[in-house]
């Protein structure tokens, strides 16, 4: 399943400049949760660690390949999770919704 | 079980699909939550192509390495406080870059075909994953003030700093020349780890909002090269995304510093600074003290009040009683901004999360820019906990180190009002001109303690 390298090349410059693209419309009052979103975003690196746990046979690759799984997880789970909760705390008015006393 | 690479090559650009899109979902605070469900759709989309694959299997350790590591972000996610999300994302920055790291070193154990193209991108991986773990333990642990916030630094740092990183380079180019010893890779993985500590240990807490967001910005790198070693797009592409995303944080929060990245990394930041105040400057200015009564008339019958938060309203975790002042002045017709500074608090963003966490809606948080131009026209500018950002200093003293620095021009409201502890200078170490200018007043105490008496006499008035 081999991709020439310069085709994984040419993905990964123009997923770079997608990425500046997207980024730049994220308002300042939203960069936490956008680290936070970027952070659950890299948790993919758990397929990496799925691949190498998934096809390991010596002691030595299985061991390294749990800790990855682990620490992707951890990654995955708690970054989509901790975005999820700050996100929900966004609100335009306090609940219950009143109009400016003026 | 998938075996066709077509079946699961779509099934990958689906999650490729749903990460953009949450992303897109994030220009606006309506629909960000909704974007988040669908990065984490893409996310199960991915995993379960990858379980599916043909060939995989250690289910049993598969079971218990999702388990543990879920448990582990579960609760961490759901326990840690608003005001320690730059600790948990820089934990986050490191897990990642360490699996990153891990997922090289055990493609490197068990690597075929030493040399070429597929080592490049293992020693790429180590190296920068690496580098991303230690450094994010260094920035969690002063975050954490389990060490020092200031610069900690030693003689020819950067000289050694360079050694280091040229010996991971060289052990580096070893392994990519066709060297296949086993050491050589934990050689390169060790150095990095240094270097790690080493590249993150001088650079001062004030700038920590930066640090983050590079080891971000690494994390995502060590994530695309994990996708080069495994020859997968959909780890090269959310690395790569994750890789802008992180640098142009980074670029941001330098701008908002006005310094150079290179000058945050290499510049030790504040190490000749000289901790307490003036009580009086040279030429016989004095700070004046004032009470909460005195404050909440000038609140009462104010106009136009912008409320000024620094992390040290955070730390006194006295943001839900500043909306409670904030919301009785409302009522009797005053009107209420918040202005934030990008760097306030301690990540990206972070001010307008503690404000959020507090019901503050967002429709009355302002940016710098937006916010700057109205100071003329507040009565009253309140300060609460933020010492750095409203330093005048910053446009006025080429020998401040802050010099340059855009701040609020809190100083052209009509009067100030600052809410502090103590004249201790911030979290860069720098005095605060700003305190001896004739129309501020200084309220000392601890800030929940002086919001709770300002609303109490408010009430009062």
């Amino acid at each position: 399943m081999s991709v020439p390298l310069v085709i994984e090349l040419t993905i990964l410059v123009l997923a770079g400049f997608l990425g500046f693209e997207v980024i730049s419309k994220v308002p300042t009052m939203l960069h936490t949760p956008l680290m936070s979103g970027a952070n659950f975003i890299h948790g993919i690196v758990i397929v990496g660690a799925i691949l190498v746990l998934g096809h390991a046979e010596d002691a030595f690759t299985k061991t390294v390949g749990l800790a990855a799984l682990v620490l992707a997880t951890a990654n995955v789970v708690g970054g989509w999770f901790v975005t999820d909760r700050m996100l929900g705390m966004f609100k335009r008015r306090p609940e219950p919704p009143r109009e400016r006393s003026e | 079980m998938i075996s066709d690479p077509d079946v699961f090559g779509l099934l990958y650009l689906v999650t490729i699909v749903c990460f953009v899109v949450a992303l897109k979902f994030l220009s606006s605070p309506r629909h960000a939550r909704k974007g988040n469900w669908v990065g984490g759709a893409g996310m199960l989309v991915a995993i379960g192509t990858t379980l599916a694959l043909e060939g995989i299997s250690n289910w049993a350790l598969m079971a218990v390495g999702i388990a543990i590591g879920t448990v582990v972000g579960v609760v961490g996610a759901r326990t840690v406080r608003m005001t320690a999300m730059p600790q948990m994302v820089a934990i986050f920055n490191g897990v990642g870059g360490g699996a990153a790291a891990l997922v090289a070193l055990a493609e490197w154990h068990n690597a075929v075909d030493p040399g070429g193209d597929e080592t490049v991108s293992i020693v790429l991986s180590a190296l920068i994953g690496s580098i991303s773990f230690a450094g994010s333990a260094v920035a969690f642990a002063k975050l954490q003030e389990l060490v020092s916030g200031r610069p900690i630094v030693f003689p020819a740092q950067n000289v050694v700093d360079t050694l280091v990183l040229l010996g991971a380079a060289a052990l580096g180019v070893t392994a990519i020349a066709g060297v296949e010893e086993q050491w050589v890779l934990y050689g390169l993985i060790g150095l990095a780890l240094l270097f790690g500590v080493m590249f993150v240990l001088p650079i001062g807490g004030a700038d920590m909002p930066v640090v983050i967001s590079l080891l971000n910005a690494f994390t995502g790198l060590a994530a695309s090269a994990t996708g080069f070693v495994l020859d997968s797009t959909v780890l090269i592409v959310s690395g790569m995304l994750v890789g802008a995303a992180g640098t142009l944080l980074t670029l941001l929060m330098a701008k908002a510093m006005n310094r150079s990245v290179a000058n945050v990394l290499f510049g030790a930041f504040g190490q000749l600074q000289v901790a307490g105040g003036p009580e009086r400057a040279d030429d016989g200015r004095t700070v004046r003290a004032t009470t909460p009564e005195d404050v909440a008339v000038q609140l009462a019958y104010a106009r136009k009040v912008i409320i000024v938060p620094g992390y040290g309203m955070a730390v006194a975790q006295a943001q839900h009683d500043v909306r409670q002042l904030a919301d009785l002045l409302e009522q009797r017709g005053v009107e209420v901004k918040y202005a934030i500074h990008p760097v306030a608090g301690r990540m990206p963003g972070h001010m307008n999360v503690l404000l959020a966490e507090a019901n503050v809606p967002y429709t009355q948080l302002f940016e710098m820019d937006e916010i700057n131009p109205e100071f003329p026209q507040a009565d009253v500018a309140l300060v609460i906990g933020a010492n750095d950002v409203t330093n005048p200093a910053a446009r006025s003293d080429p020998s401040s180190p802050i010099y340059g620095m855009p701040i609020l021009d809190v100083d052209k409201a009509a009067s100030v009002v600052v809410l502090k502890r103590s004249l201790r200078p911030g979290f860069a170490g720098i005095d605060n001109e700003l305190y001896l200018d004739p129309k501020t007043t200084m309220l000392f105490g601890d800030a929940k303690e002086s919001v709770l008496k300002l609303i109490a006499a408010v009430k009062a008035v």
